[in-house]
């Protein structure tokens, strides 16, 4: 096994087990969608049209909770350390964590997301195209969100810190995102221009997140 | 052996030359040398003027009061922070890997994973901290059998008792090979048996021509180790005795 793919498989497996808060972002997900119709109400027109837009706040959120642990869990039991003691790059390992994550975390979110469309009154087409934002969207989320992870990772509290830091940040995958997924649930607008745009956010956070997020945790350990 | 960087393979396609961790003695030995170290860590002078060199097969322990620059002096020389003036360089290890990258850092903590099992936290310190690919199940084998965690490597490690995490922080100096081992404080929280495991590990790690460095306030048991105290003059700008000792038996 070279290293990386050793550091992607004990990422997972620390995140599926007990403590790990890969299931904690999917149920929270669930819990948000869910509560959705009982605040706004049976009004089935009005749920269709902010189906979009609470399924992918919920997936924002939701994949920022276990973000902090991501690198503040290494740093804190002496791991960190010990990875800048490795050969691998430690861009590439700050990727590969992210990957992990987005794995463990992310991934269910896009499975769930079209059972939750049912909630909303999505039809099967617009379920798609939703389903697939979501899938190009979310890495670019984690990527954006490893920044602020590394960012926060000394800190004892760094969870309010990362989420302050991070959100900002997401708001143009939030709306191209969004303004993509309303087009495959509504039309007029072509389904193609915001997704397009939000490939390529998601292309650029693929690219800055490590390189930002590695150089936030080489300061962090003077 | 290929080297490699990372996980994609080798970098240029053209064959390496072969590179061993640890020559045997004799042949190509290892110098480590620091000249003149200081370091400063917030806004305070920890240490200044520490000067010493330690040689394949040769141990250096470091002493001093709490607060001396101990740890300090140990995250310096693995390169997780910078000296603020002073030098300090490695001949005759692999020009291409930084000295924290030949080197094997155990600081007080000890880097276990509870969620993981025994086996698990050591296979992954050995494929990620080994060069080699596919560092041999066995050698982990070996190393959780030589700390008597054998028995127990399907236990997850969050019920390992503070020992037990300590010595299997300290198998990953033997799963993976390097020639460098930075110790800070390896004897705390080990009993008896397991310290002289300890010494033992360090003793055939030295006879196969590596350094060590060891922080520490306990003896070690190493035979012919010289010492470095630290802080002991000025407990302002701490500077450095290096006191002989014997030298290698």
């Amino acid at each position: 096994m070279t290293p990386l793919t050793a550091l992607l498989v004990r990422d997972m497996r620390i995140a599926v087990r007990v403590g790990g808060g890969a299931l904690m972002g999917v149920l929270f997900f669930l819990v948000v969608v869910t509560l959705t119709p009982f605040a706004v109400g049976p009004d089935l027109v009005l749920l269709k049209r902010i189906g979009p837009a609470i399924l992918w706040l919920a997936a924002l959120l939701a994949s920022l909770l276990a973000l902090d642990r991501l690198f503040a869990g290494d740093h804190e039991d002496g791991s960190l350390d010990l990875i800048l003691t490795g050969r691998a790059p430690l861009e590439l390992v700050v990727a590969v964590k992210g990957v992990a994550h987005w794995l463990t975390t992310a991934l269910p979110l896009v499975v769930a997301a079209p059972l939750l469309g049912l909630f909303l009154n999505l039809d099967a087409p617009a379920q798609a195209g939703l389903m697939l934002t979501l899938l190009i969207g979310t890495p670019a989320l984690t990527f954006i969100g490893l920044i602020g992870a590394a960012i926060a990772a000394t800190l004892r509290r760094g969870g309010l810190l990362l989420a302050i830091i991070v959100l900002p940040l997401t708001v143009p995958v939030l709306i191209f995102g969004v303004a993509a997924a309303n087009a495959a649930v509504s039309g007029p607008v072509p389904f193609g221009t915001p997704f397009t745009v939000e490939c390529a956010l998601t292309l650029a956070s693929l690219v800055i997140g490590p390189f930002a997020a590695a150089a936030a945790l080489r300061l962090e350990m003077e | 052996m290929v080297r490699y960087h990372g996980a994609h393979g080798p970098i240029s396609l053209e064959k390496r030359p072969k590179t061993v961790p640890i020559p045997p003695p004799g042949k190509a030995p290892m110098r480590l040398t620091a000249t003149e170290l200081a370091c400063r860590r917030g806004g305070r002078d920890v240490f200044s003027g520490v000067s010493f060199t330690v040689g394949s097969g040769e141990a250096l322990t470091i002493t001093g009061r709490n607060g001396a620059g101990k740890s300090s002096l140990l995250r310096l020389v693995a390169g997780f922070i910078r000296p603020c003036s002073g030098r300090l360089s490695f001949e005759g290890g692999d020009p291409e890997l930084s000295l924290g990258e030949q080197a094997h850092y155990l600081g007080h903590q000890d880097a276990v994973k509870p969620s993981l099992s025994v086996a698990e936290n050591l296979q992954f310190w050995a494929a990620f901290l080994d060069a080699e690919l596919g560092a041999g199940a066995d050698k982990v084998a070996e190393a959780l059998e030589a700390f008597g965690l054998g028995e127990i490597s399907a236990l997850p490690a969050a019920y390992l008792s503070a020992g037990q995490r300590r010595r299997l922080s300290i198998a990953r100096l033997v799963a993976v090979k390097r020639p460098i081992w930075l110790l800070d404080e390896p004897t705390s929280t080990l009993d008896a048996t397991a310290q002289d495991r300890l010494s033992g590990i360090m003793g055939a790690h030295l006879a196969e021509g590596g350094l060590v460095l060891a922080a520490t306030h306990a003896p070690l048991g190493l035979a012919g180790a010289r010492e470095l105290r630290l802080g002991e003059l000025n407990p302002r700008s701490a500077s450095a005795a290096l006191s002989a000792g014997e030298e290698k038996p």
